[in-house]
């Protein structure tokens, strides 16, 4: 590390929030996720947020174009991403125009002049003549450096060896090096990456010495050029001692997955179609064949289900991991599971809809879906995780309710928990509660759907003698299983069904409210959406308002507890990124007149949206709208057709 | 292309490919008896319909292999021909239609050891199933495919399917079907299969047909023609009827002439287009002249799929084409073995800290 030169002065932070933005070919991924590791190593928490574009190379310097990736990083504990950017790093033209608005006042914005070209700013959709970096609207709302990036990068890189094409492709980390300067983060981490990943995997000794030479580049640049009168340092949050990593959404179900099968002595047969924000757990699992994991790239969403309920008929663990549009195509193999009852786990990684919708971006709008989008009345088991992390647990808890209680469960992750990342505590997995699972073996005659004290059948494995038997979509004789057209085992078997998923309430533990325990009013949640409404629920409760919140892991059956907690506040108010799914299960259910807050923008809550949708509720100023949407920070009326 | 001439020599016996070892050794003493393997369930096919003969066979083939009831696994889609696992004392999943082979992969997934049938039919594995069976048989997934073909719609009361011919009646083209039908062999031929193989419900060649297939290592495709006597009845008369069977079909024996006929008077060669053509060895033609079956020429295989009787030709049955290849699963667990070797085998706490892992003290 370099001699720090002491004129430049260090401030203390409580929790910053950097973004990165670029072209899709430009590595901002890579730099985001550098910046997060780095973060974490350094004992941060943090929470971050990639965005990318859903075609794999959008025409270059276009906004459709423009990847990027914003990290929170505190030295509290933070659930979100954060709602403004302090320091944006942009690129090129597009990635500024893509991004400049979530910028706060006075923020640092940062920008490789090099690329604001007359073509790139055209392309970016420019009038010509025009440059923004020019623009008094943007010079003095926000604290603009152009840096010649392309220039100095290439210059430091003169004598690597290697051509300009490849020279050009180290910018990311040039970009990354000053960053890391601004906020005096330690540049270990990366190295140690590039020299991994480049080095010794890519076997490119050069180009990982091109890498680090850009990255020590641009932190010396920082350092040397005194652009910025300050930098930034931002504490060690106060988290609880232990081995951690960070851990994405999407590794979490995987990792849970694998759990899953190893504490219950099962093989995991995970069958997957690629999918958009789901292939991630395919390819995770792909690279664990020496955990005994089985992966199966079915031909289409379809068979991908079919072979894990195969397995599931076969003894063993199947997993099915889809989005919503796969999830719409499974669901006539959903309720062949719900017929046979067969433990069958499908990972719904929810993306914006309907159709293809927004293949990239987040959702939570297949909830009525997972809840209701199969013939007949056909219950499942529904869980959401709640954060990256939590998609560990709630996997393994997906896994136990499908073996324990032989139940379709459905587990609604989405495109923002998937990608998003948090430090992780790294459990001793010999304290993880081992699953159990009985399968008959013995006994007389064998009836395939006699049920014990949970309406749970046999789960009777092919390769045991004495318990052949035959099961199918058709009604089921109770007990025999057997074929049956009889009304009123029909009536009994719809019935035995039912009260089968509602039995699994009671494994679910009471909920308490965050925040105030009853009063004025109850936020309640599901989902990714966690984050962001325990961080605002906490402020509103801290500047002494009569808030308290729920958060639904539980989606089908519900807590016990709900409907009694429901009752204890005069309001209630449901944040979804939907047009209102759970609220209206809730109004159904509870004959509640729940209220919601609704954001259909393929992105995350802010917590300021949320604050100010309680302080709606609360002053009264919501009136009688049965729902209200963020729009551009402000929270109002969808449409006059809204009101209630 | 096979040259009729050219390399007979070499299509002596001893180029066949040898049945794989099986788990159900043909060489073990019978333990069970045919009825063994039926359930306690009244079979609920039409009386008279052609299944019932396909039941009886499988049941004897099973008996005769002495195959485990607990290791058998019959798994079918949605028609007449799926209620088959009903009728037989293993285990059986009876699923949703077309998706037998998908759901077949997922049991063998999970247990290579387990003997797995899939039952379907010509709608169920030909139109709402065809992709699944398609990379079913592509993958070669170790399982077997019974396939009746009884070229219409039974359990939904007489549509024209995948199979009918061109031109057919039905209630769903009562001015007759605009569609070209498929040929399964053809199909399954072009997808892969390593196994492919024709027999007819009633002709008794169906057991060896069945247990050729049990004894195949990857996956086996069967076509059976097979009567449904309610809504297409007589589809294959010109394959059963006694008087006319003979003209009609042609067995298939690996490194034999292509020979066929009451007397066993005529053959199939290709004439000087390289098409096929009927020809009588009473016309001067000796059977030198004549096609020689070879299980293993694929080419030969997809020609023979490719007769017909409209055509005028004998259909072949028996087996069409054998490729002894490691199936899917057993690749799979190739893999694993091979991933633990390399790498040990995974344990939950070493698969928590593979990332970047820091200590917050
Ligand atoms: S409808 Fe045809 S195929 Fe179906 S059971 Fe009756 S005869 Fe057999």
């Amino acid at each position: 590390m370099p001699e720090r030169k002491e004129k430049i002065n260090t401030q203390q932070l409580r929790s910053a929030v950097v973004r990165f933005a670029g072209d899709s070919g430009d590595g901002m991924q890579l730099a985001g996720t550098q910046f997060t590791d780095t973060s974490a190593v350094v004992g941060n928490d943090v929470a971050t947020l990639p965005d990318y574009p859903a075609e794999i190379r959008a025409p270059a310097g276009t906004v459709a174009g423009v990847s990027g990736f914003q990290i929170n990083f505190a030295a509290a504990d933070i659930h979100t991403p954060g709602d403004e950017v302090d320091a944006l790093v942009a690129m090129n033209p597009a990635a500024f125009k893509a991004h400049i608005d979530d910028v706060r006042a006075r923020g640092i914005v940062i920008v490789n002049e090099d690329e604001f070209t007359k073509v790139n700013l055209r392309k970016a959709g420019y009038s010509d003549g025009y440059t923004p970096l020019d623009d008094e609207r943007y010079t003095q709302r926000y604290k603009i450096t152009p840096v010649p990036m392309t220039r100095l990068n290439s210059e430091a890189l003169a004598d690597s060896g290697l051509g300009n094409k490849e020279i050009g492709r180290c910018r990311n980390m040039y970009a990354l090096g000053l960053i890391y300067w601004l906020f005096d983060r330690p540049l270990e981490t990366t190295i140690g990456y590039i020299q991994d990943y480049f080095g010794s995997r890519k076997k490119l000794p050069q180009v990982a010495e091109a890498n680090i030479g850009a990255l020590k580049a641009g932190y010396f640049f920082g350092e040397t050029a005194e652009l910025f009168p300050v930098r930034f340092h931002i504490d060690r949050a106060p988290v609880e001692p232990g081995r951690y990593r960070k851990l994405t959404g999407n590794e979490a179900i995987a990792m849970g997955a694998i759990t899953a099968a190893t504490l219950s002595g099962k093989r995991l047969v995970y069958c997957s179609y690629p999918i958009t924000p789901a292939s991630d757990i395919l390819h995770y699992l792909a690279g664990l064949r020496h955990h005994g994991v089985r992966t199966f790239q079915a031909e289409d969403e379809i068979a991908a289900v079919c072979a894990a309920i195969g397995a599931a008929f076969a003894g063993q663990l199947g997993v099915t991991g889809t989005s919503g549009p796969g999830l719409a195509l499974k669901s006539e193999a959903i309720n062949l599971a719900v017929m046979t009852e067969l433990p069958l786990v499908v990972v719904n990684v929810q993306r914006g809809g309907p159709s293809t919708g927004l293949p990239t971006k987040t959702e939570q709008s297949d909830l009525l879906q997972a809840m209701f989008g199969r013939n007949g009345d056909s219950p499942v088991v529904l869980l959401a995780p709640r954060s990256p992390g939590d998609c560990f647990d709630s996997m393994i808890e997906a896994c136990r309710i499908a073996m324990q209680h032989m139940v379709p469960v459905v587990l609604l992750s989405d495109g923002y928990l998937a990608n998003g990342a948090e430090p992780w505590r790294i459990p001793d997995a010999e304290a993880i509660e081992p699953i159990e699972v009985v399968h008959p073996s013995n006994g007389d005659r064998f009836l395939p759907y006699q049920r014990d004290e949970n309406f749970v059948r046999p789960w009777a494995v092919p390769g045991t003698p004495g318990f052949e038997h035959r099961i199918g979509g058709i009604e089921k004789q109770h007990l025999t299983g057997n074929v049956s057209y009889d009304d009123d085992n029909h009536q009994r078997m719809t019935e035995l069904r039912l009260k089968k998923v509602e039995k699994v309430a009671d494994a679910i533990p009471d909920l308490e409210p965050v925040g105030a325990p009853s009063g004025e009013l109850l936020v309640v949640g599901w989902g990714g959406t966690y984050g962001a409404i325990l961080t605002a629920v906490e402020r509103a409760h801290e500047a002494g308002k009569s808030v308290g919140f729920i958060h639904l892991r539980h989606l089908n059956p519900m807590p016990r507890n709900l409907n009694q907690i429901l009752r204890r506040y005069r309001k209630v108010l449901v944040p979804e990124l939907n047009t209102g799914q759970l609220r209206l299960l809730l109004r159904a259910r509870f004959l509640i007149d729940a209220r919601g807050l609704n954001k259909i923008q393929g992105k995350p809550f802010l917590v300021e949206e949320l604050q100010q949708a309680i302080d709606l509720m609360l002053s009264g100023g919501w009136g009688d709208h049965e729902w209200l949407a963020p729009y551009h920070h402000q929270v109002a009326v969808p449409s006059e057709s809204q009101k209630s | 292309m096979p040259a009729p001439q050219a390399s007979r020599a070499s299509k002596a016996p001893q180029s066949q490919k040898s049945p794989s070892s099986s788990s159900a050794a043909p060489a073990a003493p019978p333990t069970v008896k045919p009825t063994d393997f039926a359930s306690d369930q009244d079979v609920r096919w039409c009386p008279g319909c052609g299944d019932y003969a396909i039941l009886n066979q499988m049941r004897k083939v099973l008996a005769a292999m002495g195959a485990r009831r607990e290791k058998t696994v019959f798994v079918s889609g949605i028609g007449c021909s799926s209620r088959f696992p009903y009728y037989m004392n293993t285990y059986g999943f009876h699923s949703i239609h077309g998706r037998a082979p998908a759901v077949a992969t997922g049991v063998k997934l999970a247990n290579p050891e387990l003997d797995v049938w899939i039952v379907t039919g010509d709608g169920d594995g030909l139109s709402i199933g065809g992709n699944h069976l398609l990379h079913f048989l592509r993958r070669n997934v170790g399982a077997k495919v019974l396939l009746f073909n009884n070229r219409i719609y039974g359990l939904t009361k007489g549509q024209y399917s995948p199979t009918s011919e061109e031109g057919k009646k039905t209630k769903s083209s009562p001015m007759g079907s605009l569609e070209l039908p498929l040929t399964p062999l053809s199909f399954a031929l072009s997808a892969e299969a390593s196994f492919a193989a024709r027999a007819v419900d009633v002709d008794r060649n169906l057991g060896d047909v069945l247990q050729q297939a049990a004894e195949h290592r990857g996956s086996a495709f069967v076509e059976i023609y097979q009567d449904c006597n309610v809504f297409n009845h007589k589809a294959f008369d010109y394959a059963t009827d006694k008087n006319a069977r003979l003209e009609n079909v042609l067995y298939l024996e690996h490194g034999k002439p292509l020979i066929f006929g009451a007397e066993s008077e005529k053959g199939i060669r290709l004439n000087g287009a390289r098409k096929p053509e009927v020809v009588s060895l009473k016309d001067g033609y000796k059977e030198d002249d004549l096609l020689f079956h070879d299980q293993t020429d694929e080419s030969l295989a997809f020609l023979l799929s490719r007769l017909s009787h409209e055509q005028g030709f004998p259909e072949p049955m028996g087996v069409f084409y054998r490729m002894a290849d490691d199936c899917y699963e057993q690749l799979l667990e190739k893999e694993i073995e091979q991933a633990i070797t390399t790498r040990g085998r995974g344990d939950l706490q070493s698969l928590f800290s593979e990332a970047n892992t820091y200590e917050i003290r």
